[in-house]
């Protein structure tokens, strides 16, 4: 499928996905509530060194950083204008910290996991009126629309490009809004016509 | 929940997927559109309050679970923690506002329309956007929303184009 | 048997059908009629996804109205586009989707994907995303998610309109080899030399019922 999943075979893609999540959201925590340098220093590079111990390489973990490079000069640089080098050092570490942390997580769990746990997780949320039945739906429902969606979308820009409109956003999304609307009947048609009862 | 209303929030949560992995479309003016956030606008003008707002949850869902659907191919939960996120994490109440704005007056002409998608899609938007980024980068308020008003001559584009969209749409199928 | 007493259908603005009575015991039935002739209304109220507004439809002495869960598995419905049929990403959890629906067992499940892929020559498939699959395979793969639900009866609105040559072959063939019943909806006048009996739809009404060699060109004659 399209997930960022990177097959292996180490405890973290062993680790089942509920405890990854929940380690993930206190480590951010503590992240964000810690403000000195060299605590923030030290877990950017036992975030690293997480990464080969994953069996993930460190230009898997550039890869994750890379697209906000230009983000993190620009605030480099105000944080340095405005407050000094060594908060402006803090500040974008702690960034880079969580990033490689959170992108640690998505690296080592198929997003098949992560679909399960969510729906048994959200078992809790029965007595306020959530159904886990009917949210795994939903999700099995986007993932298989998102790519009937995309080439839709790609035929009628093809099809605009024939009439020079391709670069009308408004000649582009108007037809696929049109297909969606008109294929989320059928579809509903074709759940019900499959024995599914709301 | 009806079988209708699963099919919608799963629907307008592909869509805005779908519309994140098509190219940027150049506009002319020297912005280049990602159309994704059309995706935001027209699942609540569209798809209404509560359906537009649970897809665009659905949406911050699938971008957790790892699926590379924010324009660019980013996800994962670092694409929710980042100095941006506030913007995406805003998606499911701008949708939902301007849902219930729309719901309340169905019959509003294009500008109306656009008043509305502009609340949610700009004021609403922002406000998370320029918080969660001041905070995220310890600057100061003042600072980040001067930074962040680059974006809104862009936003503006986007907002005239979702509710000349809505309009129509709402035209071509009377019963939404 | 499918009994349809005296059923008329409207929606706000206009008449789908009026006053259609029918009894179909055959095994092979197509329906045929122009755009908006009412036949695709007419198939949707078969399985019960549309009641009717007068009259009643009677699938072996089950009322739609009031036995909608069970006409549902009895009688499967195949639409022209399988893209929009097909709601799960994977081949083989969307076959297990209505078999889950009707409760059947693990075992069974399994059992019952293995048949079908086998039968359709899609074994390889069965780990495969559905969007990659060919429009053919695509269609095949709709129908089995129908045949897999243990239907008496099959109900198919244009299965094959929207299929090259090739696949339209291989979908129709695959059509004549079922053993139930199969009622198509169908422009494709060419797939229906072997029916048992056609039906003709006009402006909701039923025109021509006869053989095949009788109502296609009767059908053929009012269309130009």
């Amino acid at each position: 499928m399209l997930d960022l999943y990177s097959p292996g075979k180490s405890f973290l893609h062993k680790m089942s996905p509920a405890p990854k999540m929940l380690v993930l959201m206190v480590a951010a925590t503590l992240l964000f509530l810690n403000d000195s340098l060299a605590v923030t220093l030290a877990a950017m590079v036992a975030v690293l060194l997480l990464y080969p111990l994953a069996q993930l390489s460190f230009k898997q973990a550039w890869q994750q950083l890379r697209p906000l490079l230009w983000i993190f000069a620009v605030f480099f640089a105000l944080q340095w204008w405005l407050a000094g080098l060594e908060q402006a050092s803090y500040v974008v570490l702690r960034l880079a910290a969580l990033i490689l942390l959170a992108s640690l997580v998505t690296l080592t769990t198929r997003s098949s996991d992560m679909i399960d746990t969510i729906t048994t997780g959200l078992g809790f949320l029965k007595p306020i009126g959530v159904n886990p039945a009917k949210v795994g739906l939903a999700i099995s429902l986007a993932l298989r629309f998102i790519p009937v969606l995309a080439q839709v979308t790609q035929d009628v820009r093809e099809a605009q490009k024939t009439r020079g409109l391709e670069r009308s956003v408004i000649a582009v999304a108007m037809p696929v809004a049109i297909r969606t609307l008109k294929m989320a009947d059928d579809i509903s048609d074709a759940i019900e016509s499959r024995g599914y009862r709301p | 929940m009806d079988t209708k209303s699963i099919v919608y929030i799963a629907l307008f949560a592909a869509l805005t997927a779908a519309l994140g992995i098509v190219p940027p479309i150049p506009t002319g003016f020297g912005i280049n559109i990602t159309a994704q956030s059309l995706g935001v606008m027209l699942a609540g003008s569209i798809a209404g309050a509560k359906r537009g707002g649970l897809a665009m949850v659905l949406f911050l869902a699938l971008i957790a679970i790892g699926l590379p659907l924010l324009a660019g191919g980013r996800g994962g939960i670092a694409a929710l923690a980042g100095p941006w996120a506030g913007y995406v994490l805003a998606w499911p109440l701008c949708s939902f506002i301007i849902g219930w704005l729309i719901g309340r007056k169905p019959g509003a002409n294009v500008w109306l329309l656009g008043a509305f998608i502009a609340f949610g899609g700009i004021v609403v938007m922002h406000t998370f956007g320029i918080l969660w980024y001041a905070f995220a980068s310890q600057i100061p308020l003042g600072v980040a929303f001067i930074n962040n008003s680059i974006f809104i001559p862009g936003d503006l584009v986007k907002v005239a184009i979702a509710a000349v969209l809505t309009h129509g749409l709402r035209r071509a199928f009377p019963t939404l | 048997m499918i009994n349809i007493h005296n059923v008329s259908l409207s929606y706000a603005d206009r008449t789908v059908l009026r006053d259609v009575s029918l009894s179909l015991t055959e095994r092979r039935i197509a329906v045929i009629g122009a755009n908006g002739s009412g036949k695709s209304s007419f198939a949707r109220m078969l399985n019960g996804l549309v009641l009717p507004t007068e009259g009643e439809v009677e699938i072996d002495g089950l009322n739609t109205r009031t036995h909608g869960k069970d006409i549902r598995q009895k009688v499967g419905f195949v639409f022209q586009n399988p893209d929009n049929q097909i709601v799960f990403p994977v081949v083989e959890e969307d076959l297990a989707f209505g078999m889950k629906n009707l409760g059947f067992s693990k075992e069974k499940i399994a059992q019952k994907t293995d048949e079908i892929l086998t039968r359709y020559d899609m074994r390889d498939l069965r780990e495969h995303p559905a969007h990659l699959l060919s429009g053919g395979q695509k269609q095949l793969l709709a129908i089995s998610g129908v045949l897999v639900m243990e239907p008496s009866y099959i109900i198919m609105d244009e299965p094959t309109t929207l299929l090259d040559l090739r696949n339209k072959r291989r979908v129709s063939e695959a059509i004549m080899a079922l053993e139930q019943t199969v009622i198509l909806i169908s422009h494709d006048l060419d797939l229906l030399h072997d029916f048992d009996r056609v039906i003709v739809f006009d402006e909701g009404r039923v025109v021509e019922d006869n053989i095949p060699s009788v109502a296609v060109p009767a059908y053929v004659k009012r269309m130009t």
